[in-house]
């Protein structure tokens, strides 16, 4: 009999089949990095376990269908606001986190939902949060973009901010002395913004152990690459930062990319600059269809040839890691946990009023809120 | 009503907040330190006390600060604690912002308020607001300072106050302290804040010398952000007022006395929470109010006060239509004589009292 799964990510599948039938483990030929001002990149093979490809698909599949149901739940007007969905670009979150750990700490911009899990969120929590009620991760506080888990300082609204303060969080972790580093995301569209750039030099300066990652999904809201940016090639644009250029819908090459970009800040060299080549299915955010700038034949073409999810599901069924029964019971796993998380996020009331004031300042004595009016009383409680 | 001499406007009647223990006649034995110093003293102390505590922005270390409010500290607490940035606001202060998320408590100098509006959006968006936006999950424990609003010849782009900018934000504190009292207890309370304060200091006002008593010596004196305080009582009109403009108060207030005028004088201390009660229990006493600031009209500190007690139950004391007095609404001119016609006089003051008594 086959069981069926509940729970995290990182569970395994149990199967009528005896795991000593499937392969422990196979190595894979991955694309070859392009190098700025290294001599060597990453390893040109990745090994893969059969428990990471599982909890890597699992992972990557939960955000696929978590975005989903977003659009789903947005489109009945359940979520309403900033929508930016990640669809598309799971082979980063999932492939960076494979190449750190939870004490690392890691900052990104809007199109957060998947960071915010790979970083410890639950579907649940997330979900309640884009739905804005007392359970979201935020408390119904923050919304899409502002989701925060331990050493995940957001989900940020305003476009290049996030990678200065990604530098401040490196600095820290060289103050405390305690050998974690700082991966800061940003996509195509801030890789022009000069706060990065000014960012890059102290960084350099000081050699803080942070990890600039770009995210080049070619376009800035509906601007292509080519109408945004006079250089395209964005794992240079750190010019005395050494770069990698790495195929972002492989979740090994981002894995390895990330691991050895790790070494090379853990090893006290200062930043490093990642730019990783991926694509978003859906439009920039729910209010844009997402073809006035691109045609479908081009996201067609990427669904069906680069898709992240396929492209581990066939390395694995090829190579005898998986069966498909198995990945089947994962998606249907997957589908009831984002039915669970959904029914949640629709049925947990709002936040009380009384929330309105709360949070303003931290560790603070109460203090009176002006309303609307003078004459009505609030009070802000930390 | 004594009047007090312009030097010992904070040694005799001012008693720090946290002790509770009155002075009646003779004050513990008085030491004479400037502003400057004072900053100085504040955040040597703090920086000992706190290992967690540093110091960021412009020429804070090497050059011993661009006015000299950090001298020293770089000698003695090293490339770690005071950094030297480059010039680039927007990064270094989104780096202050990251390391307070971080657990660090960075005080982030900006070399005036002025070159903070190309930081703005770290101060508002990344550092105000995050508390909020994360529902208490994330606090910010910074402190933003610098020299603020007008100094002397710098002309248009170095000479804007802040305060009413700053204030609007629900997130931050903002505090605008007067003298070496101020600066001392309002710094250290700031660095010990685990919110984002912006600090507004003066310039001119760096090398005044204020009395400064053994209480407020302590390592662990601070005055608690939020709190006014009445430095001069009075019984017919109340000056409110904040930074330097407090001592150009006290000195219309001395003009005014000789012509049995008793003007009861506010340093606000604080412009973000503003004590409004302390302002209504003044205003309630004595019927009349004049704002003074060194700051535009339009929109600012003096219009919310205005705006305040007309909402709340001083007006019905009223006995007059309160009045500001503010910076003229100009960009500020560079030849001497423009300039001091740019900001209030204490002849402003003085005509503003009487009129509003209608004397």
């Amino acid at each position: 009999r086959v069981l069926e799964l509940t729970g995290c990510a990182a569970s395994m599948v149990a199967s009528s089949r005896s795991y000593a039938d499937f392969t422990p483990e196979a190595t894979f030929d991955i694309k070859k990095v392009d190098l700025h001002r290294l001599e060597e990149g990453p390893p040109l093979t990745a090994t893969l376990t059969r428990e990471e490809g599982l909890k890597y698909y699992r992972t990557m599949q939960t955000i696929r269908r978590m975005e989903l149901k977003a659009d789903q739940l947005y489109k009945q007007k359940i979520i309403r606001g900033f929508c930016h969905l990640y669809d598309g670009q799971e082979a980063c979150a999932v492939g960076i986190e494979g190449g750190i750990t939870l004490s690392d700490h890691l900052i990104t911009a809007y199109r957060a939902h998947g960071y915010t899990l790979t970083r410890g969120g639950t579907v649940r929590e997330i979900m309640a949060e884009l739905t804005g009620r007392r359970g979201g991760i935020a408390k119904g506080k923050g919304g899409s973009m502002h989701m925060y888990t331990k050493n995940f300082y957001g989900g940020n609204g305003i476009v290049g901010a996030q990678v200065p303060l990604g530098a401040g969080v490196a600095l820290a972790c060289k103050y405390l002395g305690n050998d974690q580093l700082c991966v800061s995301l940003y996509g195509d569209g801030a890789a022009n913004q000069g706060q990065i750039f000014e960012t890059y030099n102290m960084s350099s300066l000081w050699k803080l152990p942070i990890i600039f990652i770009c995210e080049n999904n070619q376009y800035g809201m509906g601007t292509s690459v080519e109408r945004s940016s006079a250089s395209t090639e964005y794992y240079k644009r750190g010019d005395y930062i050494p770069g990698l250029r790495v195929d972002g819908m492989d979740v090994l090459c981002v894995r390895e990319a990330t691991k050895f970009a790790a070494d090379h800040c853990r090893s006290g060299k200062g930043p490093i600059l990642m730019e990783l080549q991926t694509y978003r299915y859906h439009g920039h955010s729910m209010s844009d269809p997402g073809v006035s700038y691109r045609t479908r034949e081009e996201i067609q073409e990427v669904r069906s040839k680069s898709d992240p999810i396929s492209m581990l599901k066939d390395r694995m069924l090829s190579n005898n890691m998986a069966s498909i029964e198995e990945l089947k019971e994962i998606d249907i796993a997957v589908r009831k946990e984002i039915e669970d998380a959904a029914q949640f996020a629709t049925t947990d009331p709002e936040p009380p009023l009384d929330d309105l004031c709360s949070h303003i300042f931290a560790n603070d004595q109460p203090f009176e809120v002006r309303a609307a009016t003078p004459w009505t009383k609030l009070t802000s409680t930390s | 009503m004594a009047s007090l001499g312009c030097f010992l406007r904070s040694g005799k009647n001012a008693v720090s907040v946290v002790l509770r223990r009155e002075f009646s006649k003779t004050p513990p034995a008085a030491v004479q330190v400037n502003v400057r110093d004072a900053l100085n003293q504040a955040m040597d102390e703090e920086l000992e006390r706190d290992e967690r505590v540093f110091l960021l922005g412009e020429e804070v270390a090497q050059y011993d600060g661009a006015y000299k409010v950090s001298r020293g500290l770089w000698k003695k607490y090293g490339d770690k604690r005071i950094i030297d940035t480059p010039i680039t606001e927007m990064g270094f202060a989104g780096i202050a912002v990251g390391a307070a998320f971080a657990g660090l408590r960075p005080i982030c100098e900006f070399m005036t308020w002025n070159f903070s509006m190309q930081a703005i959006d770290q101060v508002i968006n990344s550092a105000a607001k995050t508390y909020y936006m994360s529902a208490g999950a994330q606090p910010v424990p910074i402190v933003f300072r610098g020299p603020n609003g007008s100094s002397a010849g710098v002309a248009a782009q170095h000479s804007q106050c802040f305060a009413a900018w700053y204030g609007h934000c629900p997130g931050l504190k903002v505090v605008s302290p007067w003298n070496s009292e101020d600066a001392r207890g309002l710094l250290k309370a700031a660095i010990r804040d685990d919110n984002p304060v912006v600090f507004l200091e003066n310039e001119l006002m760096y090398g005044v010398p204020f009395d400064l008593s053994e209480d407020v010596m302590q390592k662990d004196f601070v005055i608690p952000i939020g709190k006014a305080k009445v430095e001069r009582r009075g019984t017919h009109i109340t000056l409110v007022s904040h930074s330097r403009c407090v001592g150009f108060c006290l000195d219309a207030a001395s003009v005014l006395a000789k012509e049995g005028v008793e003007c009861e004088v506010v340093n606000l201390r604080t412009i973000r929470p503003l004590d409004v009660d302390t302002i209504e229990a003044s205003v309630m006493k004595t019927g009349h109010l004049v704002t003074v600031e060194g700051g535009w009209p339009q929109y600012g500190v003096g219009a919310e006060i205005c705006a305040r007690v007309m909402e709340g139950p001083a007006f019905n004391y009223l006995d007059a239509p309160a009045v500001r007095v503010t910076g003229v609404d100009i960009p500020m001119p560079y030849a001497k004589i423009l300039e001091d016609h740019s900001v209030p006089q204490i002849k402003d003051i003085i005509f503003s009292v009487k009129k509003v008594l209608n004397m």
